[in-house]
């Protein structure tokens, strides 16, 4: 997800939040990964906005993307002029209403945001991962949610929603803890990543381990592959807009000059754009977590892991209902995988609703203001609420 | 709701499932869940509208139905209903056995072209009809099936395709009221509803092979 995705402050904030910790799975009771590899202890980032009702019915959990992370609404404090990256779509009146939802989102394991990662301290050297940090699945990002719903005490999920890699979090939920969820809404998402998309991933890894600062990971402490990493989010970034929506931003605009320069400094208006973005990124976000989480999201192929090489198998352990997103212009993640896997789920029985949004914002359409996004998702979580016999506020 | 939706809920039993293709803003099947328990499902070309239903808590398919159908199993639902919209389908064969094939009785409406209105437009005035029903002229209709009670009939009983009901109305054009035509119905009924299904002991076709889906 981008940052080119504004925010408009529509309606009323959850206001100020608070980032929670939770630390579990500490030596020798480690958190076996899909790998077979061990991880522990693990610590999880996580906020929640709204009020858990008696019946606890009433929990939707909100999914974070590739470079996002717990903090989905509200401000950290008065002063905070950043909300949350899905602020125009959680809060009270909004899509996510916090006025009936108890929402809650953790950041993933893998990632930079405050939940355990290759960045953090390996308690058994004292030092930072690396690569010493095991490669996980988007099944293991999962299993560590669960603890921290555990946790909090919180036995029942009305809704698991998220975008991209977010959205498989979603389905992998709906496939591994069937008796927990009750419906999931996958937005611009997949069942399995493309040949495309993973050699899109590869070449933004390559670009960063092509920094002879990432060091083979070893880089926390000295001066980070910067360039890397930044050439990593210029490629990410390019992928989660269309043809349609570059043109109309950018066109073929010049910079300064109404001429070209004849070198190899920047002349169109796109590539300002581009250097702006990847420099923008690489003070929030760590280059190994990138190569780690973009490892996830290419391994994820739910047929072959939860159905034995049928999408239908594995959504016939499903029991969740559903509702699934598209955006006609994301190619990253195109309208046929989000069919694809909408075929799926009709052929093992479930109750699934389908639409496609036509945009030209491309992948990153999930994370606009979006008024047809916001009334499909409302009208769903309104319509599972009165269904699980909610009380309908 | 239309005349017609309230003459084909009447067709349909009680806590059954039923599948609406082209269903709009979900209008019957809205009406079928709240007054007959149905669970219900639709399938909808047009996102507007696909939106309107999840917003009234339907289950919805945004697509187009000859693509949409395909994936459902044989006898999947206990009605699936085609509601004035036979007259625009490209191949309509197809789409009355995919009915049948993945619904155990099929529900079809149709503007009928045996109206005595249109025949008189015909033979006065020697113009392609144009009425309430049917507002289009030849150039820009979406209707590009001409139907009569008389030919439905004709091509239920070539396909081995049993009526089960067959019911002729007048109502003005998406009007709230109207009749039931018993008198010479293939002079008078503007619309025409049939009640199908394959007939007893025919299996219906091999399950397909989708691959690993």
């Amino acid at each position: 997800m981008s940052e080119y995705s504004g925010h408009v402050q529509g309606g009323a904030s959850v206001g100020i939040v608070e980032k929670k910790f939770f630390t579990f799975a500490g030596p020798p009771e480690e958190m076996p990964l899909e790998s077979g590899a061990r991880l522990g202890p693990i610590t999880i980032a996580y906020e929640t906005y709204g009020k858990l009702d008696e019946s606890g019915g009433n929990v939707v959990m909100v999914f974070h993307a590739l470079s996002g992370n717990s903090h989905a609404a509200g401000c950290y404090s008065a002063q905070d002029e950043k909300p949350g990256w899905w602020d125009n779509m959680v809060g009270p009146g909004k899509g996510i209403d916090t006025g009936r939802y108890f929402v809650v989102c953790s950041n993933i394991i893998g990632s930079c945001y405050g939940s355990t990662g290759p960045g953090s301290t390996d308690p058994r050297t004292g030092r930072p991962y690396g690569l010493s940090f095991p490669l996980f699945t988007v099944a293991d990002i999962v299993k560590a949610q669960k603890a921290l719903l555990d946790h909090l005490g919180i036995c029942s999920i009305l809704c698991g929603i998220g975008g991209s890699i977010g959205g498989m979090q979603a389905l992998e939920w709906a496939v591994s803890y069937p008796e927990m969820i009750r419906s999931a809404i996958p937005i611009a998402s997949t069942c399995r990543r493309s040949a495309l998309s993973i050699g899109l991933s590869e070449a933004q890894r390559q670009a960063i381990m092509a920094d002879p600062n990432w060091n083979k990971g070893d880089y926390y402490g000295q001066e980070p592959p910067n360039k890397g990493l930044a050439l990593a989010r210029i490629i990410g970034h390019i992928t989660y807009l269309s043809e349609a929506s570059m043109e109309r931003k950018f066109g073929r605009r010049l910079q300064e000059n109404s001429a070209f320069g004849f070198d190899f400094t920047t002349d169109f208006q796109v590539e300002s754009y581009l250097h702006y973005q990847g420099q923008k990124f690489v003070e929030r976000f760590d280059a190994n977590s990138y190569l780690y989480i973009t490892k996830a999201m290419d391994y994820f192929d739910l047929a072959e892991q939860r159905g034995g090489g049928s999408l239908v198998q594995a959504f016939s352990r499903a029991s969740a209902k559903f509702l699934v997103i598209a955006f006609s212009s994301d190619w990253l993640y195109p309208t046929s995988q989000s069919r694809e896997m909408v075929k799926a789920m009709k052929m093992a029985g479930r109750d699934v609703s389908f639409c496609e949004i036509e945009t030209d914002f491309g992948h990153d359409s999930f994370l606009l203001a979006h008024d047809q996004l916001t009334r499909l998702i409302s009208g769903f979580l309104k319509r599972i609420r009165s269904e699980e016999g909610g009380r309908e506020v | 709701m239309r005349f017609d939706l309230q003459i084909i809920a009447s067709l349909i039993a009680d806590g059954s499932r039923v599948l609406d293709l082209g269903c709009g803003k979900g209008d019957l099947l809205q009406y079928l869940r709240e007054k007959k328990r149905v669970e219900g499902f639709g399938i909808e070309i047009d996102e507007h509208e696909v939106i309107e239903c999840v917003e009234r808590g339907l289950s919805v398919l945004h697509g187009d139905m000859n693509e949409e159908t395909r994936d459902f199993a044989d006898g999947s639902f206990d009605y699936v209903i085609l509601s004035q919209t036979l007259q625009q389908v490209f191949d309509p064969e197809k789409i009355i056995d995919e009915m049948l094939r993945i619904g155990r009785t099929g529900i079809v409406s149709f503007p009928c072209f045996n109206h005595i209105a249109i025949k008189l437009q015909l033979l006065l005035k020697s113009r392609a009809p144009v009425t309430e029903e049917l507002p289009y002229e030849w150039y820009n209709t979406p209707n590009i099936r001409v139907i009569t009670l008389r030919d439905f009939r004709g091509f239920c009983a070539r396909r081995g395709i049993r009526i089960n009901n067959e019911i002729a109305i007048s109502t003005h054009h998406r009007d709230e009221t109207g009749q039931v035509v018993r008198f010479l119905p293939d002079w008078f009924a503007k619309y025409g509803i049939f009640a199908l299904a394959r007939p007893a002991g025919e299996m219906p076709r091999a399950g397909r092979d989708f691959g690993r889906g």
